[in-house]
């Protein structure tokens, strides 16, 4: 056995469903947590996808940094435990459409 | 937003994989290790979405083919892998991802490592060099159980042999060809020293697999010298059904 466990994803796995939010590619950003002020690519995220919603966790500290779930037609986005989300906007033409 | 494409070919890897072909009149293009989501819907409204790597390079058409591994007790993947047939449609969200990518004006040496079904964003970026006629050189290290579970393998063999740019090393977990010079077994530094770039080369790496593979190669490829930033990962698992 592994000692890793195999219970999460990475955010590339949620940038579908965040693209129903966000006209850009998330994956690519660089984030920073609020909790222990690691700076990464949204993609490096721990991404659980067990619970109703999405969860994203800081690959550093695995505090939260990001949930979404959908509730019928409705979204619920929480990102305070980012302190920001910082996007290419070079990378517009070639992200998803 | 999601688009429709129509099923135009399907080709079986092996036993349990099959390659799909989908012509998607909207298609904007993608670019090498993008995925899309797919997403099925049955007659009482109920859907199910996973998210699959396209394998195929970039093109002016207006195609993308995806490599499906049947799951036992899948929801999704025994549907796509035996009851799809040429002509059926498939609703599809993408091309998502900006991270996981390689894009044709890369010239830096290229280090790919798949475990399994990971092979299938890693084939989409050697394809990709391949028709750009890129410079870049790419070393392909590639986990998977056996010989016969390979995909592409006949691909794969044509390209190295015919294009230098472009070396495949296998790496069998369970089973090995006859006289094959390693026993089975996982990916090791051993390996990781002998069949990649040197990291003074500051090789990108793009790392596709389960999470328990990633999480291991990713720790031999910063031991052995590679910076932090120069190594991309993506992981699947049972949870998103990735392939």
């Amino acid at each position: 056995m592994s000692p890793f466990t195999d219970d999460y994803l990475d955010g590339n796995a949620a940038a579908g469903e965040l693209s129903r939010i966000f006209t850009m590619d998330v994956t690519a950003a660089e984030g920073q947590c609020a909790h222990c002020g690691a700076k990464g690519r949204f993609a490096e995220a721990h991404l659980y996808m067990q619970g109703p919603g999405l969860v994203a966790r800081c690959a550093a500290c695995e505090q939260v940094l990001l949930r979404l779930v959908s509730v019928r037609q409705r979204v619920f986005l929480d990102v305070r435990g980012m302190t920001y989300l910082s996007l290419d906007t070079s990378q517009l033409q070639q992200s998803s459409g | 937003m999601w688009r429709v494409g129509t099923v135009v070919a399907l080709h079986d890897e092996t036993p349990t994989a099959r390659t799909i072909t989908l012509e998607v009149s909207d298609w904007p293009g993608h670019v090498a290790g993008q995925h899309v989501d797919v997403r099925l819907t049955a007659s009482d409204g109920y859907s199910a979405v996973r998210s699959y790597s396209i394998a195929s390079a970039p093109s002016s058409q207006r195609r993308v083919e995806i490599t499906v591994e049947r799951l036992p007790n899948g929801e999704v993947s025994p549907y796509l892998t035996r009851e799809l047939a040429v002509g059926d449609r498939l609703e599809l969200r993408g091309p998502i991802g900006g991270w996981f990518v390689w894009r044709t004006k890369q010239t830096e040496p290229i280090q790919l490592i798949a475990g399994g079904s990971g092979i299938v964003p890693l084939m989409a970026m050697i394809r990709s060099g391949a028709a750009a006629g890129s410079t870049a050189p790419f070393r392909l290290l590639y986990s998977v159980r056996e010989p016969g579970a390979v995909w592409y393998r006949d691909e794969l063999e044509a390209l190295s042999a015919r294009d230098d740019r472009v070396s495949v090393t296998y790496a069998y977990t369970r089973a090995v060809p006859k006289d094959w010079p390693r026993p089975p077994g996982r990916i090791d530094a051993a390996l990781i020293a002998n069949a990649t770039w040197p990291s003074k080369l500051a090789p990108t790496c793009y790392v596709c697999g389960p999470t328990s593979f990633v999480e291991i190669v990713a720790g031999l490829l910063s031991d052995s010298g590679n910076s932090a930033d120069k190594i991309r990962t993506e992981r699947f698992g049972p949870t998103g059904d990735r392939q």
